[in-house]
């Protein structure tokens, strides 16, 4: 029994039934937006909690653990607080562009979340440039950081939005490149057909061996850079610049930057789970035949590799803006590009590893 | 007419931002003038005063037992060793005599002291450097040293356990047993210090030939402690003019040539070895004996000038006293550490990024307050 669909479906045939096409279509596009929306607030706040938790317990702390059970609320309690809060309106910025920013980075995210597919047919848009679509509107999501940066008015402010600049744009290329390599392995764009050839010969990991596997590491470093989290956390990197682009933002307005990082986070380990691990199929199809349980493998192979980037985050050092550079420009493009001839060679002469 | 537009269109401008006095890496209000061009440093001035409290010309009104107090406000994280600094140099003044049983006291808490004060910069540089886990771990270790030390002297920070003669009270009956435990667990827990951070490749790419600190450089900024030895400089006072109970001891002064920020980083987890080998030694031979000899109760130095160095976790404190025969100093001066290594933060700084700017400030390892006075 396929029970998303068949729910999905329902609401769908009922939603025509009771009026006209159009409308239906505009109530239906509603619906599924507003469950994105909470899916992206609750999503968010779990995902700090998480960080939180795992942080503390990286650094021989607790973490949050009054507020509710096992402190659960407490990033709600902040999110209530952060709502309530003041917002501080900077006398000398470019006030048109510094209230636009936050949006673009938050409509970025929100974006990229709509073509994730949970489960079997559970996928609100399944479109064929799937994997094109989540890469392009992604790299929306600077343009936020920059003109944040830019309108605070804040020399600070700008050192970060200029760091963003240069680390989006040249790590965009290793994700973009990455990708390019699995796209290879599955002969197509569309994100449940790319599924659908893991469920046939395996996770591409493992189908697609050494050149998987060095795609998957460039992917994680260049992911990491992407939301600019540690060590690549140059774009806020509190020791040296106070909170980076952001310094000038308080309330709501700081809470959608600190909500988009979080869920680029969630959005990067999506991806790497889609196009390494084989999206929301069970290991060695054990639960196939329940299409519902799919949405807990892909949730389970997300968090892992969340929680690998906060593994990332609470051990290691922050890097030097021009040794990020150096990184990327010269190891990291050139092995990409290697490895996608790799790639083409291995999948030209059939060597995939298939079950 | 149209070259002069495209240099000015072209040009790169360099821009002053202001570093503190309210900044997360200066540790401190301690204000940086920084002129840079992009990412690149062109020049750093800092600018002083904002935690003066005139410390000096308030010794000038105390007592002596009084101007101890007061150095604890310096450099707070040595402040067992300034109040050691003090005591020296009045008893030196007055020809004291001092037990055994306190020289080796003092000595035994002093190493402390350093081990303590080092565990916070190690903390504090990680963080720097952007490894927030590194704090935690550096304050999990210390807090058992301020344990031994609220036990000992009723007070985790600002200790005023030395007094001229001798000790304010004798140690505590259980200070021998736990000091050896927490030497036991640090023994253990340093080797981890060196995989979380010391190993890290790009903690070690971060700091490896990041602000060059020359011999001549840093002789001539009147540099000490780790930061000048980090170049080649042998400045160890323990070593070269030893004070209480230094001259019994065997111990390595940690020396290298290279001079950049991962040589100075170096320098402080080798003298954390070398304080645990120094209360290895000591903690099993403390002699019996008083704990302080008996002074008048105003302590007037006699007319005269008297000096006295010692060794805190910054480098060479000095203590000068200028006595008019009265019970206050007619003058009192500090040479702090921390002033003369700031000093040399420009010669190390220019030309490099703004990142190393703070890996270099965090090695400096800075106390403001110990700057200001």
């Amino acid at each position: 029994m396929n029970l998303p669909l068949s729910i999905t479906k329902n609401i769908h045939d009922w939603l025509f039934e009771l009026m006209s096409a159009p409308i239906a279509a505009v109530v239906e596009m509603v619906l599924i937006a507003v469950a994105f929306l909470g899916f992206f607030a609750l999503a968010g706040l779990l995902l700090v909690y998480m960080e939180r938790r795992i942080a503390a317990f990286f650094q021989l702390r607790l973490g949050p653990n009054r507020v509710g059970p096992q402190g659960l609320f407490q990033t709600i309690a902040d999110a209530l607080k952060l709502v309530s809060k003041e917002l501080v309106v900077i006398d000398k910025a470019d006030k048109f562009l510094y209230n636009l920013a936050p949006y673009f980075v938050i409509v970025a995210s929100l974006m990229a979340l709509s073509v994730l597919p949970f489960s079997q047919e559970f996928h609100a848009f399944d479109i064929n440039i799937g994997v094109f679509f989540l890469l392009a509107v992604s790299s929306i999501g600077v343009i936020g950081i920059l003109l944040g940066g830019w309108a605070s008015n804040n020399k600070y402010a700008l050192i970060g939005a200029m760091r963003s600049g240069l680390q989006t744009i040249s790590y965009e290329l290793s994700v973009g490149l990455s990708i390019l390599t699995i796209v290879l392995l599955a002969g197509s764009l569309q994100i449940s057909e790319i599924i659908a050839v893991q469920q046939k010969g395996g996770w591409f990991i493992i189908q697609g061996h050494i050149p998987a596997f060095i795609a998957f590491m460039i992917f994680m470093i260049a992911g990491t850079a992407e939301t600019n989290r540690a060590p690549f956390d140059l774009v806020e990197a509190e020791s040296e610049l106070g909170a980076g682009f952001h310094t000038e933002y308080s309330g709501m307005k700081f809470a959608y930057f600190f909500l988009a990082e979080f869920i680029n986070m969630f959005i990067i380990a999506a991806i790497g789970t889609i196009l390494f691990f084989g999206g929301w199929l069970s290991p060695f199809g054990i639960t196939e035949s329940i299409p519902l349980l799919g949405v807990m493998w892909f949730m389970l192979k997300v968090l892992g590799l969340v929680f690998l980037m906060m593994w990332f985050r609470w051990t290691f050092p922050r890097l030097r803006v021009d040794q990020l550079l150096t990184l990327e420009w010269k190891y990291l493009l050139p092995i990409n590009l290697f490895n996608i001839v790799f790639m083409a060679v291995i999948v030209w002469l059939g060597l995939t590893i298939n079950f | 007419m149209t070259t002069t537009i495209e240099t000015n269109t072209f040009k790169s401008e360099e821009y002053f931002i202001n570093m503190g006095p309210q900044h997360p890496a200066t540790h401190g209000v301690l204000r940086l003038l920084l002129t840079i061009d992009g990412e690149i440093i062109k020049n750093v001035e800092p600018d002083l005063g904002y935690i003066h409290r005139s410390i000096e010309k308030m010794c000038e009104r105390d007592s002596y037992q009084q101007i101890v107090h007061l150095t604890d406000r310096m450099d707070y994280l040595s402040s067992h060793i300034n109040n050691e600094a003090v005591c020296l140099t009045v008893e030196n003044a007055l020809g004291l005599e001092i037990p055994e049983r306190v020289k080796v006291i003092r000595t035994i808490l002093a190493e402390l002291t350093r081990l303590a004060s080092h565990q916070l910069w190690w903390g504090v540089m990680g963080m720097d450097v952007g490894a927030l886990t590194t704090y935690f771990y550096g304050f999990r270790d210390r807090e058992l040293i301020n344990d031994i030390f609220e036990e000992t002297c009723g007070a985790r920070l600002t200790m005023n356990y030395n007094i001229p003669g001798g000790l304010m009270f004798d140690i505590h009956p259980n200070f021998v047993k736990r000091t050896k435990d927490f030497i036991a667990h640090f023994k253990t827990k340093l080797p981890e210090y060196d995989t979380l951070l010391t190993g890290n490749v790009i903690f070690q790419k971060r700091t490896q030939g990041v602000g060059i600190l020359t011999k001549e450089d840093a002789i001539s900024f009147g540099t000490t402690g780790p930061v000048a030895r980090a170049s080649g400089f042998s400045c160890d006072i323990r070593k070269h003019h030893p004070y209480s109970a230094y001259d019994r001891v065997q111990f390595n002064e940690a020396i290298s040539t290279v001079g950049d920020t991962f040589t100075r980083y170096q320098m402080r987890i080798q003298e954390m070895w070398e304080s645990i080998s120094i209360i290895d030694q000591l903690i099993d031979n403390i002699p019996d004996g008083d704990f302080k000899v008996a002074t008048n109760a105003v302590i007037k130095l006699p007319k005269g000038e008297f000096y006295q160095k010692v060794e805190t976790a910054r480098g060479e404190l000095g203590v000068f006293i200028v006595s008019d025969g009265k019970k206050s100093p007619y003058r009192m001066k500090f040479r702090s550490p921390g002033f003369s290594n700031l000093s040399a933060l420009k010669k190390m700084a220019v030309g490099s990024k703004l990142g190393d700017l703070v890996a270099i400030m965090a090695t400096l390892d800075i106390v403001v307050p110990d700057i200001d006075r």
